[in-house]
């Protein structure tokens, strides 16, 4: 192997691609050779380094300097001063305001605050597409530890670390690979829901595109303890970078003998398949999910049974989603004790968020579970942009819940959230300041599920559809208290007899900005205002707006 | 026995068996809750949320038609909660919904309406009339004569769809779209005639709201102006139970699956549900009519009657008794055919009585009763779902028995079992098959042969059962392992990997199940083709248990019937033979009557006799013999040169065209009596409406005739009639028509208190003298006329989905004949490009008897050499090609097997004048 005396590490993450990347990568290589420097430094590609407002980044190692945000005409200069001359450019520095700072397994220099990289461990540490690098920080070591043992082994394991789904309901992951061991069946599937479709959500995506190997690793292990020979894998399409990055990841897996036939010598076989999703947002709910794999319209199937005993082509199925499995291989190699000494009671290990919205520092993190809510707002992510107020954090996405600054210290763990009837949800956090009109925000969303109810029951199909006039109409000026009577009682209906999730949670927030925000909706209405003139009020006739 | 689990309704204890849904056991509990979108079996979404309930611990309300209750549930149904709920629901199902009911066709037939009226809603909070209008209320896939779809009422509740997938099966329509912007529709919004819909309107029948409809019904009355009548449909012999609905001017306007689990379970196809309407049509009969100087005029009854029974009597005089022939009729009832063939054989004193039995499955009595012992099918449609492999042969089920090919269908995608089809034609239900073996018509037993060649050889044999309950075996084995796969294969054409599968598929099953309909049966080797089938199930010991058996599908609502009830020219009712000297006494006696010890002439061979001068009068009940014989233009020349002719029918007939007399009789939708279906099952009709004025029963016709002959033969009732026949039939011994009142009865039932016989030879037990089954060898003999230089193409014909029999019915159904109103020939595209005919082309197809002109239709469903003709249009007629040549025992005719040639018509340059 190669010694080189420099690494530069540059994030090569769907986001910093945009920001140009590439072609900074391009002429950094090139200024290399210009410069005859390629056999002295060694540049690799990496996931995200952690915030995505950032612009390129890049982390040159040993020293653990990162330039940020880097363009293609500072190239020459960090090549001729930095790599050549040994001085640092200063004015493109990264650098945060000296913190303290919990050590995770990795500790990468640019992460910022209070974090605990554990399933991002090698997120911006290692080339992605190099299983060799993932090899060599402890990659598919938990693998060759399970198939030594037991599968039984490792669903005990799992359910000793108590390890909670991630996808949002929080529903104990070794009970439901439990419930698959245990039905007698040759034909068993894996599945891993990476149809991150909830709006401000992207935490998934960190894991992919910066270490598909970890989440490969964690199916293989659930495949081996429930007796599975084949998965899939259900992602997004607009996920393009995840999807090249897992494709190149089953296959070098392939080549390796860790996926595929007799994995690692043994009788074990297992099998992953990208499937890709087509933009429904309702294929994120398991069982509409399983249909649109089945080549079926997506919707959600009735429960019971559920897809641990019956999912895919009717085959006992465990769904996870990435986040979930992609802690797998840690707790294998580390062990349920150490998973537990992570978190707070109830809820162990840590949890990953993607931070939006008005703030400073936009990005995905990891933290311990139990972490209060005012600590990623106000210390990891720089607290609320350009000093304003904090008017609410909507947590875990659209069918998430609304909190207001009262109830901000809470920690998030799964039973400190239900007393404030929130929970973490898809995992997204998106801060919105005293600008914004919760009318406004409240019309956006029910936009949003209207347009993605899939249609199947008529609480969903029709009750989205209404909940958006009456919230347009109040937006507009055109609501009576009626209205808003109506729209309270159609929400609490749509929680109690819509089919599946999608339109049990869809009035989450209108319910909550309607208790939470009362005096602004009811502007809306008496006074025909908008507090903080964003609405329009134009409203004339009964003439829906179509927005989107 | 399922476990019991105790729950609590409404704080009340219950013990419901596992697996009960909320809903089955609220209505246990004598709970109703309405829904909208269920519909046990079909439409299982649970997507209408009237049905919610509240279950103790559960979060979020419950669907009670798709929840299943668990030990120890406490099920609250009338909560405000709930209530509230479902007003809601109700509402949001409601806010696109038209409040248009004055004007609805549905009005008061509306489970929508019936909701709106238990909840007092009378206009949705959220309904926007403007907006509910804004809908469309036409789509661009409604563009057939059948079914109407009004995407403004509709409330997507998915019945149809899921009447179509788990009924239909077939899939035409589903959901476009998404959320609030879904609609019904068909793939690609295509006309529906362009999808694989059948047009059997199940789904019309799942709407609880007015959306879907039977365009012939609209507008003429609502479900308050109609009288709805059960009955059995008249046209194919699967029985469907069908409720028909008249109207105030004695109309029947719309037709409606009955919920019979034995039989259609609430199916029926386009003929079931669009097909009534033949009983109104303007050219009905209404008075008897008399030929006079070369014409048919109008006749008093008396002078009619008078006047047949003038020259019958005659007749009989002049030439003997056995110059009379005698037509009963597979589409009148078992009365009716009872009367017919006692009138033959009492009055007249012949035995020359037959039906068309003769021409579609009289190889079926010949070949099954050989090698059974009982020429009818042995098991029931019921049984179906315990079958493992289902055979089928020589059948296009799902045009011609499109209901069992539901059923058949439906157990393979539900259960798994396997479909086997041999047909010289890619048929529909060849598609679906799980092996499919297209062989050249006429070679059924080469392939039977080689196919069980394969199961010996392997042994799949039954050993068994041959041993213990058969006979003839090692004489079948000696011919049949002559049938190697090289031979086979030569003669039929099918590649013989796929014969050793289809022989491993049926030989290795559990429980296997044959279906055949007349590809088997017409055929001047007919009987050897049944006896063939019946080798396969004997073999195999594939008979005597549910889920197995021979089920010779059987084409005309009473074809079973007409057999049984002995209009047949060698037996009387319940095949007594008549040359039984035993039996002729019985029948004496009984009848105060000398009878005739002579078997009878066959209808086949009634025109020879004709010709021959040795038949010199013909008394046709509902026959229409100048479409469906062989040769009709040979045919027509000996029923032409009868003395006298005697028709009854409900339309001036081709036949009855000819007639020296016509008799107005009522349609089977306005008269009492039974049908047999093709699973033995004996079923009640109840007149649906009134017959025209001026119309008789056919029994009645008959009697009134036999009684002016100087024989009294005056039945008060059809019941009365049912009676004589079940004192005087074994097998019939237990049918009244009492006992029909809820449910048919499947012969035999030899006793008043005899619940009917699902299968036949229970464990083994045939119906022959020694009660063993027959194995018969049979060779393979080629039709009798193959295609050679002149007449290079093979000619089969067939029945289509949207039409029956002679057309005398189906062509008088406005809708179905506006759907397919002209006759078409299939031929295989490689043929079309030899013969440069394009699709939709006029052509002429001549055979050695006949030509007509009719279009191409170029289809890959004939293989290749091979053409396709429907029999049902006087227009282009099949019938004028067809060779009479006559299976030498059953005397059925080869419909399904003569030379053709189809040539191009030039266009005849006309001078300009």
């Amino acid at each position: 192997m190669k010694i080189y005396r420099t690494h530069i590490l540059i994030a090569e993450d769907s986001k910093s691609i945009l920001e140009g990347a590439n072609e900074v990568k391009k002429a950094l290589v090139n200024e290399i050779y210009k410069k005859g420097l390629q056999d002295e430094i060694s540049v690799i590609p990496t996931g995200s380094l952690g915030f995505e407002n950032i612009g390129v980044a890049m982390a040159v190692y040993p020293e653990g300097i990162v330039y940020a945000p880097v363009k293609v005409e500072d190239i020459p200069e960090i090549v001729e001063e930095h790599l050549l001359k040994g001085r640092i450019v200063k004015r493109l520095v990264k650098s945060w305001e000296k913190e303290e700072v919990t050590v995770g397994i990795t500790r990468p220099e640019y992460i910022k605050g209070s974090q605990y990289r554990a399933v991002l461990r090698n997120v911006g540490m290692i080339n992605p597409e190099s299983i060799e690098e993932y090899i060599a920080n402890e990659g598919y070591v938990a693998l060759e530890k399970v198939l030594s043992v037991k599968p039984e082994d490792v669903v005990n394991q799992i359910k000793m670390s108590e390890l909670k789904g991630r996808g949002g309901a929080g529903f104990p992951t070794g009970l439901k690979w439990e419930f698959t061991a245990k039905v007698k069946n040759p034909e068993k599937y894996i599945i891993c829901n990476a149809d991150e479709g909830e709006p401000g959500t992207f935490k998934d995506r960190e894991i992919m595109e910066g270490d598909p190997h970890t989440l490969l690793e964690g199916m293989v292990i659930a495949g081996y303890a429930v007796g599975s020979r084949k998965a899939y894998i259900y992602i997004r399409g607009e996920y393009t970078l995840s999807i090249d990055r897992l494709e190149k990841a089953i296959n070098d897996a392939k080549n390796y003998g860790l996926l595929g036939e007799n994995i690692l010598g043994t009788n074990f076989s297992f099998d992953v398949e990208i499937k890709k999703g087509a933009g429904a947002y309702i294929c994120g709910e398991e069982t509409a999910l399983l249909d649109s794999i089945e080549g079926k319209r997506g919707e959600p199937r009735k429960k019971p049974p559920y897809p641990p005993t019956s999912g895919l082509w009717n085959k006992p199925t465990v769904i996870n989603n990435v986040e979930t499995l992609a802690n797998i291989p840690l707790i294998i190699i580390k062990g349920a004790e150490w998973f537990k000494s992570i978190g707070v009671p109830g809820t162990y290990g840590t949890k990953l968020f993607s931070l939006m919205g008005d703030i400073n520092w936009k990005g995905v993190i990891e933290v311990p579970f139990g972490t209060p809510l005012s600590k990623i707002v106000m210390d990891i992510a720089g607290g609320v942009a350009g000093n304003r107020k904090l008017k609410a954090v909507v947590l875990g996405g659209v069918s998430g819940s609304l909190i207001v600054p009262d109830e901000i210290d809470t920690p998030i763990d799964f039973n400190s959230l239900v007393r404030i009837e929130a929970g973490p949800g898809s995992g997204s956090i998106v801060v919105l300041d005293d600008t914004r009109c919760i009318v406004d925000i409240a019309k956006n969303i029910t936009y949003f599920f209207k347009h993605e109810s899939c249609g199947k029951c008529t609480t969903c199909r029709v009750g989205t559809e209404a909940m958006y006039k009456i919230v347009d109409k109040i937006c507009r000026g055109g609501g009576t208290e009626k209205d808003l009577d109506i729209l309270e009682k159609l929400s609490k209906d749509m929680q109690l007899t819509s089919f599946c999730g999608l339109g049990q949670a869809a009035p989450n927030i209108i319910i909550q900005s309607i208790k939470k925000f009362r005096d602004e909706w009811l502007a809306h209405i008496r006074e025909k205002k908008c507090p903080t003139n964003i609405c329009k009020m134009d409203w004339e006739e009964e003439q829906y707006e179509e927005i989107g | 026995m399922k476990k019991l689990v105790s729950i609590k309704i409404n704080e009340k204890d219950y013990q419901v068996s596992q697996g009960t849904t909320i809903l089955d056991a609220c209505k246990q509990a004598g709970i109703e809750i309405l829904t909208l979108c269920y519909l046990k079996g079909i439409a299982e979404e649970g997507s209408c949320g009237m049905c919610v309930v509240e279950v103790k611990k559960a979060k979020t309300l419950q669907r009670a038609c798709i929840t299943e209750v668990g030990e120890g549930m406490e099920i609250f149904t009338d909560t405000p909660t709930v209530i509230d709920a479902r007003r809601m629901n109700l509402e949001l199902a409601l806010a696109h919904h038209p409040l248009d009911c004055m004007t609805c066709d549905r009005d008061g037939d509306c489970t929508l309406q019936d909701l709106a009226y238990q909840f007092g809603i009378k206009k949705s909070e959220f309904l926007d009339e403007k907006e509910a209008f804004e809908i469309s209320k036409e789509t661009s896939w409604d563009t057939n004569p059948f079914i109407q779809f009004d995407p403004q009422k509709c409330i997507l509740c998915r019945r149809c769809i899921g009447a179509c997938e788990n009924q239909a099966i077939v899939e035409a329509i589903s959901i476009a779209m998404r959320g609030h912007k879904s609609e019904v529709s068909t793939p690609f919004t295509l006309p529906l005639e362009e999808t694989t819909c059948q047009f059997c309107g199940e789904c019309v029948q799942a709407c609880p709201v007015g959306a879907l409809i039977e365009k012939p019904r609209v507008g003429k009355g609502k479900i308050f102006n109609l009288t709805p009548t059960d009955t059995v449909c008249a046209y194919c012999g699967v029985g469907c139970n069908l409720q028909l609905y008249n109207d105030k001017n004695n109309n029947l306007i719309m037709a409606k699956g009955i919920e019979n689990p034995l039989v259609n379970n609430g199916r029926t196809c386009v003929k079931g549900r669009f097909g009534y309407e033949y009983a109104n049509s303007e050219e009905r009969l209404t008075t008897p009519l008399i030929r006079e100087n070369g014409k048919l005029r109008e006749a008093s009854w008396d002078e009619a009657i008078q006047y047949t029974a003038k020259k019958l009597k005659e007749i009989k005089e002049k030439y003997g008794s056995d110059a009379i022939g005698v037509l009963g009729s597979s589409r009148c009832t078992n009365e009716d055919n009872y009367v017919v063939q006692k009138f033959a054989r009492a009055v007249i004193g012949t035995n020359n009585v037959d039906n068309c039995a003769r021409l579609c499955h009289s190889s079926t009595v010949t070949g099954l009763g050989k090698a059974l012992g009982a020429g009818a099918a042995t098991n029931s449609l019921d049984d179906i779902k315990d079958a493992d492999v289902m055979f089928i042969i020589g059948s296009n089920m799902t045009e011609t028995h499109p209901v069992i090919a539901q059923m058949v269908k439906e157990h393979q995608r539900k259960n798994g079992a396997k479909i086997i089809v041999c047909d010289p034609r890619n048929t529909d239900i060849a598609k679906e098959a799980n092996l499919f073996l297209q062989h050249t018509p006429g070679t059924d037993v080469a392939l039977l042969n080689g196919i069980m060649n394969v199961i010996i050889q392997e042994d799949l044999l039954d050993k068994d059962f041959i041993e213990a309950h058969t006979e003839g075996f090692e004489e079948f084995k000696k011919v049949v392992e002559k049938y190697d796969f090289d031979t086979v294969s030569k003669i039929t054409s099918v590649d013989k990997t796929l014969i050793k599968k289809a022989a491993e598929m049926y030989g290795s099953a559990k429980n296997a199940t044959i279906f055949y309909t007349m590809g088997i049966t017409q055929h001047s080797t007919g009987t050897d083709n049944v006896l063939s089938v019946a080798n396969l199930a004997l073999i195999t010991g594939n008979l005597g248990r549910d889920g197995t058996g021979i089920n010779p599908l059987r084409g005309q609502a009473n074809v079973q019937g007409a057999c049984d009830l002995g209009a047949l020219p060698n037996v009387y009712p319940g095949y007594q033979k008549v040359v039984d000297p035993k039996v002729k006494e019985k029948f004496e006696k009984a009848w105060s009557a000398k009878l005739s010890e002579n078997v009878g002439i066959p209808v086949s061979e009634f025109g020879d006799k004709a010709l021959e001068g040795k038949m010199k009068a013909v008394y046709i009940m509902g026959e229409n013999p100048m479409m469906t014989e062989p040769d009709i233009t040979h045919a027509k020349k000996g029923f032409e040169k009868l003395e006298f002719l005697a028709v009854q029918d409900i339309f001036l007939s081709e036949t009855a065209e000819i007639a020296d007399v016509v008799f107005p009789a009522a349609s089977a939708y306005e008269k009492s009596g039974t049908f047999t279906s093709t699973e033995r099952r004996v079923q009640l009709l109840r007149p649906a409406k009134r017959k025209p004025e001026n119309t008789k029963c056919d029994w009645e016709i008959i009697g009134e005739v036999a009684t002016a002959m100087g024989y009294n033969m005056q039945f008060k009732s059809s019941a009365e009639i049912a009676d004589e026949i079940a004192s005087l039939t074994p097998s019939y011994a237990g049918i009244h028509h009492y006992r029909l009142e809820k449910q048919g009865l499947q012969w035999p039932c030899i006793s008043d208190d005899h619940p009917g016989t699902k299968f036949l030879h229970k464990d083994g037990h045939f119906k022959r003298a020694n009660g063993k089954g027959l194995i018969s060898p049979v060779e393979y003999k080629p039709a009798k006329e193959l295609p050679d230089k002149e007449y290079p193409l093979i000619l089969t014909t067939g029945r289509i989905l949207f039409h029956y029999h002679s057309g005398n019915e189906s062509r008088r159904v406005k809708v179905l004949d506006a759907f397919v109103p002209r006759n078409y020939v299939e031929v295989n595209p490689i043929d079309a490009e030899k013969l440069n005919i394009k699709d939709n082309e006029m052509v002429k197809i001549s055979t050695r008897r006949g030509s007509i002109k009719v279009n191409t239709r170029i289809s890959d469903r004939p293989k290749q050499g091979l053409v396709f003709i429907s029999f049902h249009f006087k227009e282009a007629a099949a019938n004028v090609l067809t060779n009479p040549a006559l299976d030498p025992v059953a005397k059925i005719p080869e419909y399904k097997v003569c030379a053709c040639k189809i040539e191009k018509i030039q266009n005849i340059r006309r001078k300009k004048v």
